[in-house]
């Protein structure tokens, strides 16, 4: 179907001038609302589990700041990467590459969502949480989308530092302050996005070979791939008990995290002994979904014991402490 | 000049920008009612605290 009904109007390109074609649900895919929603999560979880409280209405309003900042990254991600989007197949129908939404859309797009959200947060709440959110952004956007990323197989393990900063956001917004207990949340993600990741690179490392993204399978081959997914995810596991011994977490918590950890180990191991053909896929595949729902399950188990008040197992001690 | 010049907007298009003005309208004025709440909600009690 051509949108140009007679001559006046030449077809769209990404970079010439004419009238934009981007409807609204465009600009929506630009925010890249998959990701926003387990951003949200988390700094829900941070929010939730700080000491004190924010006033409800001035909690929505830090989650909304964060989700739109987050949104923001998104934006000015793809407008960035639009060339290798193009080539890999999970990502070609994006807006940019589509030639639905031209770059300067984008970047515009995101340059004002990013100002409007961190201004907002830092007014609603206190510029410790705004401050953080900009760091935020300028970490994904710049340091991991502009230079990591094309630069070193280590780009997702340093650039995962920009997912994993929400629940400090969303404790920051709370209580003005960064505590250890933020910091363990920021590590536990921090530590699972590398296994998270390069379960997804197993499956789609011909799509990053041919962008040119040196994702680790491509660079230094599956094998150190799947040794390095083992790594992290035996060094996640005890991670993610941690929270049940610095009063973020109960009983509840500490079984599941510990449960939960084993079979990650589980699922890793898996991905490391099956190396060829459809059980190695098959493996990965199974890890990379599992690994969702290791994070949210965690979150989700600290969201429902704070909000009903249940006793952190530290409890009993609280007066050493 | 003849009336054919310039850029003629197709009928995707006109739908297109008129849904984009719309969200536009809708996000300034969500905009605004945030910056409303956050001064309400930042003042609490002290709205009522003042010489009347």
């Amino acid at each position: 179907m051509s949108l140009a009904h007679d001559d006046h109007l030449d077809a769209p390109t990404l970079t010439g001038p004419g009238p934009s074609l981007a409807g609204v649900e465009d600009f929506v895919a630009l925010l890249k609302p998959r990701v926003m929603s387990l951003v949200i999560f988390t700094a829900l979880v941070g929010l939730v589990a700080a000491p004190g409280g924010l006033h409800p209405v001035l909690g929505a309003i830090a989650l909304l700041c964060v989700a739109v900042g987050a949104g923001a990254s998104g934006a000015l991600n793809m407008w960035w990467d639009a060339d290798i989007d193009a080539v890999m197949t999970r990502t070609q129908n994006r807006p940019i590459p589509a030639g639905r939404v031209a770059p300067g859309e984008a970047l515009g797009f995101g340059l004002l969502l990013s100002g409007v959200s961190v201004m907002l947060l830092g007014l609603a709440t206190n510029w410790l949480a705004g401050g953080l959110l900009a760091f935020t952004i300028f970490f994904y956007v710049v340091v991991y989308t502009m230079w990591l990323k094309r630069w070193t197989p280590q780009n997702i393990v340093i650039g995962g530092l920009a997912g994993a900063l929400p629940p400090m956001i969303g404790w920051a917004a709370a209580t003005g302050t960064v505590g250890l207990e933020s910091a363990t949340l920021v590590a536990i993600i921090f530590m699972w996005t590398p296994p998270h990741f390069w379960a997804l690179a197993l499956i789609k490392s011909e799509d990053y070979a041919r962008a040119g993204v040196p994702m680790l399978p491509v660079v230094a081959g599956e094998d150190e791939t799947r040794w390095q997914i083992l790594l992290y995810s035996l060094a996640l596991a005890p991670l993610g008990v941690l929270p049940a011994a610095i009063g973020l977490g109960g009983w509840a918590y500490l079984t599941l995290s510990s449960v939960a950890g084993l079979a990650f180990v589980g699922f890793a191991w898996r991905v490391y002994r099956l190396r060829e053909g459809v059980p190695a896929r098959r493996a990965a595949g199974k890890l990379f979904a599992y690994s969702l729902f290791y994070l949210t399950a965690l979150f989700a188990t600290i969201l429902i014991e704070k909000s009903f008040g249940v006793a952190a197992l530290t409890a009993p001690f609280d007066g050493w402490m | 000049m003849a009336e054919e010049d310039g850029v003629r907007l197709t009928t995707e298009q006109q739908r297109q920008r008129r849904r984009r003005n719309v969200a536009i309208a809708w996000a300034l004025g969500a905009l605004v009612v945030l910056f409303w709440l956050v001064t309400i909600f930042k003042l609490g009690g002290n709205v009522l605290n003042r010489p009347l």
